[in-house]
């Protein structure tokens, strides 16, 4: 028995990864929810939008390196952020004030909305392509580790090392900070609760005099921050490379339905189980078995309910199991 | 106006055909290589070094009575075996004489099944190493100057053996070459006395590669075998090791050793091992002095690139023909003893020999020797990572 060994071991392939990556999930599935609750369609777009905003950051990024602009231990893009949520700000008022205005004037059905979202992923996903290239592209500068595994098996004597890195860490921190700033803005201001009766009831919002257009834009505009976001920080923390986002799109809407559409805590629950059950199931657990069993009965094999290759069934298989018997997801969305 | 477009057409075709008839003396060699996709930083060299070998006959002046060597160059992307067979069969529709290439070995494998065996084209691939090629029914148009994997998968069991290594994770990038690799690796490994505690694949072009790592480190071993892509996969997966903690050292076999390793992870590897087809025959300077720093001659597949155009080009003017269904039988024996040896930049003096009836023995720039179905016996460069740089070994 060895609790300490198996829990760093734990928390250094499964917790630290989990929460790094439910966060990115959390803050990209919350701007799905966002234009599924008050523009009422599903935005498949929304993967090509991260893309999008994060080589906005990306160029900036590398513009500020040039000019020998830094944050010292912080990454550059940090700096870039600001500048690269008013760029997709800019193209997501564009694209709505050229396409879904258009459709939106025509009462179209949600179906044709999600079609032409589909569209425009692919202009989008193309202007990335032309500007940047399909490549990896790095742009993390800065120290690299809160923590590295040497220096944690240095301090503790531990056998397990624990690794925490300085893009894991921000990625949780800017995740609270945007996520309490969204939540205060909904409950608190004026803005935000014309979004939130909009989001209830069109016709009755209309009738007590909530500009449309208005909320539109300021659905929009919050997109673009939380997409832009989630997009610079899965970049800095994974790779950045544009066709990594088109694939994010499944998890993303997964967790925004296992949390029920249209709901934004239920958006950031689902973020977690989704990523929760993507690193849980294709871990092999025979390591941290290992140290809590008793002497002589650690496992041979690896303890591995599935290869590491079927990590994205996993939430495709968790948002069948909710779509049949919780339609509505955990926090009692909108059914699909 | 319409006339008028018709009729300058006309004239434009007829003037091409002019001009073909003109040059029909060319010879013209189809360069296939992955220029995009898994391993694009090593080909472009592989290309250049495979004109290389071409401009070296034109401006001796010797094949076939003066013939200038032309390259065609086509992509295969590497992994995309539909682009790579209509790339093929376009080059083969212009009329080319050969085929350097393909490139990867599950293409290679493609376009010898789907153009070159229907359209009857000789090709040699520099670098396809997957040992599934051996036994690949050829109709003896097949060649490469790069070893089959069943070598490598030795060579790399006798390294980690040498070095002490009993107990390795084993991950490979998820296609022929990888899969082959790994699986020669292991009957190698296992054979000689070593545990291999998991053999995992890994699917390249993925932004994160943590959770594949987390089943690595709980199999645990004393170093991790990465048989995949340095610009892929690979790299990706080795960061996610190294970040976490999992892995200090790693053993790269061919697809990963290249510049970009230095440049992704400089120190960070130091104490690691590997090892790529390499020669320290006295063919590989002579190569380096030829190429006199246009490109890097250490990049892996390089000099075999030289040495596939080089062995078609010699098997032309032994046959006295460009059609290759009479050429192919005179690859091995340009190839092998007995003959006088060829070294790099005396592809001049290999044509005036066989012209004159002689006979060579092509050495090249990697020792080359065909064995079996026509595949290089293989010699490998061992590596270790020291102060951020690949250092050789030796040569085995």
């Amino acid at each position: 028995m060895d609790l300490l060994n198996a829990f760093v071991a734990l928390a250094n392939y499964v917790l630290v990864p989990g929460i790094a990556y439910g966060s990115q999930l959390a803050l990209g599935a919350l701007g799905v929810t966002l234009v599924y609750g008050i523009l009422r369609f599903s935005n498949f777009a929304h993967g090509d939008t991260m893309a999008l905003g994060a080589m906005s950051a990306v160029l900036i990024t590398w513009g500020f390196q040039s000019l020998g602009l830094s944050l010292g231990v912080l990454p550059t893009a940090l700096l870039a952020l600001p500048f690269a949520i008013i760029i997709t700000i800019g193209l997501l008022l564009g694209t709505d004030k050229l396409v879904y205005s258009f459709y939106r004037e025509k009462k179209a059905k949600p179906v044709i909305f999600v079609i032409v979202s589909l569209g425009v992923t692919f202009v989008y996903n193309g202007i990335t392509r032309f500007i940047i290239g399909a490549e990896d592209q790095r742009f993390l500068d800065g120290e690299r580790f809160i923590i590295s595994a040497r220096d944690f098996k240095e301090m503790t004597g531990l056998e397990e090392g624990l690794a925490i890195k300085t893009t894991q860490g921000l990625t949780v921190v800017t995740a609270v900070i945007v996520v309490a700033a969204l939540f205060w803005f909904l409950n608190k201001t004026r803005s935000g609760k014309s979004m939130r009766a909009y989001s209830d009831n069109e016709d009755l919002a209309l009738l007590s005099g909530i500009n449309p257009e208005r909320v539109v834009m300021i659905t929009w505009i919050i997109v673009a921050c939380l997409a832009t976001t989630a997009g610079v920080l899965y970049g800095l923390d994974k790779s950045f490379k544009p066709f990594t986002y088109f694939q994010l799109l499944l998890p993303i809407f997964a967790a925004a339905i296992v949390g029920g559409l249209g709901s934004p805590i239920g958006a950031i629950a689902g973020g977690f189980v989704i990523a929760f059950s993507e690193v849980t199931i294709t871990y092999a657990w025979k390591k941290v078995f290992g140290y809590l069993a008793p002497e002589g009965l650690a496992p041979d094999g690896l303890v591995q309910l599935l290869s590491t290759d079927y990590k994205f069934a996993v939430s495709f298989v968790i948002l069948l199991i909710v779509l049949l018997f919780k339609p509505t997801g955990l926090f009692k969305g909108q059914s699909v | 106006m319409k006339k008028m477009l018709m009729a300058t057409t006309a004239a434009a075709l007829l003037a091409t055909n002019a001009y073909a008839d003109a040059h029909s003396k060319d010879v013209k060699l189809g360069v296939i290589f992955g220029f995009t996709g898994p391993i694009e930083s090593l080909t472009g060299i592989m290309a250049e070094s495979a004109e290389l070998a071409m401009k070296e006959v034109t401006d001796s002046g010797m094949l076939m009575d003066g013939a200038t060597v032309s390259a065609s160059r086509a992509d295969t992307g590497c992994v995309d075996n539909a682009l790579a067979v209509s790339s093929a069969e376009r080059l083969i529709s212009e009329g080319i004489n050969g085929i350097v290439g393909a490139a990867c070995s599950g293409v290679t494998g493609a376009v010898l099944q789907n153009a070159a065996l229907p359209n009857g084209m000789v090709m040699i691939s520099p670098s396809a190493t997957s040992p599934g090629l051996t036994s690949m029914d050829d109709d003896g148009l097949f060649f490469r100057t790069a070893p089959s994997d069943a070598r490598q998968g030795e060579v790399m069991a006798d390294v980690l053996m040498e070095e002490g290594i009993k107990q390795v994770a084993v991950t490979y990038t998820n296609n022929d070459y990888g899969k082959g690799l790994a699986d020669a690796f292991q009957q190698a490994y296992e054979a000689a006395g070593g545990t291999i505690t998991i053999s995992a694949a890994h699917e390249d072009g993925k932004a994160d590669y943590s959770a594949e790592v987390g089943a690595l480190a709980s199999a645990g071993g004393d170093r991790l075998v990465v048989a995949g892509y340095v610009d892929q996969g690979g790299s990706g997966l080795v960061r996610a090791a190294i970040d976490s903690g999992a892995f200090d050292t790693f053993h790269f076999p061919d697809g990963m050793i290249a510049a970009n390793l230095e440049n992704n992870f400089g120190t960070e590897l130091d104490g690691s091992t590997g090892q790529h087809p390499g020669t320290d025959s006295p063919g590989a300077d002579k190569f380096t002095a030829l190429v006199d720093g246009a490109f890097d001659t250490t990049s892996p597949f390089a000099p075999e690139s030289y040495d596939a155009t080089a062995l078609l080009m010699l098997a032309m003017q032994a046959a006295g023909s460009t059609d290759p269904q009479v050429y192919k039988d005179q690859i091995m024996s340009v190839a092998n003893a007995p003959g006088e040896k060829i070294y790099p930049g005396e592809l001049g003096k290999a044509l005036q020999i066989l012209k004159d009836g002689g006979e060579v023995d092509y050495d090249g720039a990697t020792a080359v020797e065909l064995i079996g179905p026509g595949e290089s016996a293989g010699s490998y460069r061992q590596i270790k990572i020291e102060g951020g740089k690949i250092t050789t070994v030796q040569y085995r």
